[in-house]
């Protein structure tokens, strides 16, 4: 068995961590979409309402960077892990359980937000490590099986032990003063998620060109050699893991300032599906995907109410989920590689052939189905 | 031939050991159970007996659903997230043909049930839920034979499609099957009292995992089964139609599923959610016993039934709610000693 890899991953894309040989050239249609992407979230808030910038965008932005930690994992280590919502919760049941001072479930302990923080990202990253040594010895389905189980378990424990949460969840958690509530202040923490994200982006992007993130896309494609090599597949893999729960508890930290609130509802199998739904439907393959995948669930989310003719039809905003679970099922089955891969799709067509030649290696990644597994 | 008696003593040596530690964590529990409220348990010994029937139960109703799980996987590499959909809508399809056939739409008794108003459901329930699983796979899933990721993919957008569209049709409020009168009560047998349902099921499952083995063993559709799980291209170069195995597996496997569906539901209820806690369940169980193997879930099973039955009824008062820990230490020990279970072998 290969490690396991996406066979239809049929073209690879120049976010890998091969040397980009074509990075000279100074204006690509990658580098436009960025600059265009930067610019947008600055100016963002100036020419929309409140309501967007907070439970659009912001949201967007938070469950981007949760979904960038699992396809951080899924595209550089191959591991589909499903435990990342359980990571982001944990944050957030930490934090509300560490700065809340009263009237609600949970600890109550009343520190200072920023020492919450502290607590929750060290005990999520902590978690993190034990649980990635559990399940980093499984590969492939039973990878995402395990972690799956992971989340799933996460929810019954803060469900049941009302020590810490119970079903109604920890309400009216403090953020620090200065981000305030998204209610009075919504661009303050737009902002901090806007930068946070392009962090984000920037680190995992420049972890996968590190010899660590180069071993672990070796690891990922072919786990045998890498061993015969001496490289310890366990560590890399629990180390990514780690990274991975890392970058989502700092999404957590975001969520709980932003909502002010979490139950075991929000770490539920639906929370978790969903996760993997915005990943997939971005784009798996590439860290970018994330927040395509997200911004266009978020956007589903609260304007599908507003489409005309899917009420008369039974699918009115009720049906969220089976619409939403439509739009997977099409992505699943005619693109694989999400939105991401439609765009590029399209401007590949667009481009002359030159253009894209240097950039592309033009191997393709999974050409045998017997490597599959 | 050696090398295959030397895998079943190993899998014998970890069944039993599984079993030991099982029971000396029990042993355990019961020695130092003083002051806990498993003490007024110890001083009758007749409440662990029915910790023990209990676990034994809920393991037959494990083992059901899982079996058809694990039978999918082994044959087809699929994992079907699915799985615990087809069980929900089992359940909901029955529990509509019981309404239609004892005429009362609520309130139905155990008096106004006769066995064939449970049996007769129970059946078409598992008829349908098998037939809609073949044309998932033949729909969806026939196409992308081999992309494992990919199929994985697709059965969670259609559960996630099912568990919506459930909500829709049936509600989201929690609904139950009606057992039969003639078993909804209990029977006392040396002053231990005991519900028949309960040891129905379990009977249930038994003859479930006797007819499952079988047919796997002796005929000769189950043996073209085993060699597809061991060898899928040398059973297609012997000129035997794989795909028409592949679409039986999903068809006996989604049954399972439903018919499982019938069970919990007249056992512990339907309503939204349940879907995803029995795919849990499921994946517990052959994560633990290894995918594919049906030895492997019958062992998954029996663990996960023994910490589900005995963690909540013999922790110490005011921590009962943490018996979730233990299904996670369950797994977490497996996986730390068999990354690919009991009984499971790498990929």
């Amino acid at each position: 068995m290969a490690a396991l890899r996406f066979v239809w991953r049929a073209r690879v894309t120049a976010a890998r961590a091969a040397p980009e040989l074509g990075s000279r050239r100074v204006f690509t249609a990658e580098r436009v979409v960025q600059v265009a992407a930067i610019v947008g979230l600055v100016v963002a808030p100036a020419f929309t309402s409140d309501f967007f910038v907070s439970f659009v965008l912001t949201q967007a932005l938070l469950l981007g960077v949760v979904a960038a930690s699992l396809i951080f994992l899924a595209a550089y280590g191959g591991m589909v892990s499903l435990a990342q919502t359980l990571m982001f919760g944990v944050t957030g049941f930490v934090i509300g359980n560490a700065v809340t001072t009263g009237g609600s479930k949970g600890l109550n302990l009343g520190l200072d937000p920023w020492i919450g923080v502290i607590l929750g990202v060290g005990i999520t990253t902590v978690l993190a490590f034990v649980l990635g040594a559990v399940a980093s010895r499984s590969t492939g389905l039973y990878f995402l099986m395990i972690t799956l189980t992971f989340g799933v378990i996460g929810f019954y424990f803060f469900g049941q032990v009302t020590t810490f949460s119970g079903f109604g969840g920890v309400n009216q958690v403090r953020s620090p003063p200065f981000i305030g509530t998204p209610g009075q202040f919504p661009e303050r923490l737009y902002y901090v998620a806007a930068v946070i994200s392009v962090v984000v982006y920037l680190v995992l992007r420049y972890i996968t060109r590190t010899p660590f993130g180069l071993a672990l896309q070796g690891i990922r494609d072919d786990h045998v050699r890498m061993s015969s090599l001496g490289y310890n597949l366990w560590i890399h893999r629990t180390l990514a893991f780690t990274l991975a729960g890392f970058v989502a508890s700092i999404a957590g930290v975001l969520f709980i300032w932003w909502n002010r609130q979490i139950d075991p509802a929000s770490i539920g199998i639906g929370a978790i599906l969903g996760l993997l739904i915005i990943a997939v439907i971005g784009g798996i393959n590439r860290l970018d995907g994330a927040w395509v995948g997200a911004i266009v669930f978020v956007v589903a989310n609260n304007y599908v109410r507003d489409v005309p003719g899917l009420n008369q039809i039974g699918l009115g905003e009720a049906r969220f989920n089976t619409i939403i679970g439509f739009i997977f099922l099409f992505i699943v089955l005619l693109s694989p590689d999400g939105l991401i891969g439609i765009g590029q799709r399209i401007t590949r067509s667009l481009t002359p052939a030159r253009m894209h030649t240097s950039r592309d290696p033009g191997y393709d990644s999974g050409s045998g189905s017997s490597e599959m597994m | 031939m050696k090398k295959s008696s030397q895998r079943s003593t190993v899998q014998w040596t970890a069944l039993v050991a599984g079993w030991s530690v099982a029971a000396s964590l029990a042993a355990w529990v019961l020695v130092f159970a003083n002051g806990t409220p498993a003490e007024p348990l110890l001083s009758e010994p007749a409440d662990f007996v029915v910790v023990v029937l209990n676990s034994l139960t809920i393991a037959g109703l494990y083992f059901i659903v899982a079996s058809g799980f694990t039978l999918i996987f082994g044959l087809m590499r699929v994992v079907n997230l699915a799985h615990g959909s087809f069980f929900l809508l089992g359940g909901y399809l029955a529990l509509e043909f019981q309404k239609t056939m004892v005429g009362k739409t609520r309130n139905i008794l155990g008096s106004d049930v006769g066995v064939i108003d449970w049996v007769l459901p129970l059946l078409l329930a598992a008829m349908i839920t098998g037939v809609l699983g073949l044309i998932m796979q033949q729909l969806f899933l026939r196409k992308f034979q081999g992309q494992d990721m990919r199929e994985t993919l697709i059965t969670i957008a259609i559960s996630v499609i099912l568990a919506d569209l459930m909500v829709a049709w049936f509600g989201g409020i929690g609904v139950d099957i009606q057992w039969p009168g003639l078993i909804d009560n209990a029977v006392v047998v040396f002053g231990i009292r005991y519900s028949v349902t309960r040891l129905f099921m379990l009977g249930f499952a038994i003859v479930v995992g006797i007819a499952l083995w079988g047919w796997l063993q002796k005929t000769r559709t189950g043996m073209i089964i085993r060699a597809g799980v061991d060898d899928t291209s040398m059973v297609q170069a012997l000129g035997i139609n794989v795909q028409w195995v592949f679409g039986l597996a999903f068809l006996v496997g989604s049954a399972l599923a439903g018919m499982g569906g019938v069970m919990g539901g007249s056992f512990a209820g339907l309503a939204a959610g349940v879907d995803g806690q029995w795919l849990l369940n499921s994946i517990i169980v052959v994560i633990v016993g290894g995918l594919g193997s049906l030895t492997g879930a019958l062992a998954g099973s029996l663990l996960l039934g023994t910490v589900t039955a005995f963690a909540p009824a013999y922790l110490p008062a005011g921590f009962t709610n943490y018996s979730i820990i233990f299904t996670f230490v369950l797994l977490g020990a497996v996986l730390a000693w068999r990354p690919y279970g009991l009984f499971g072998e790498p990929e």
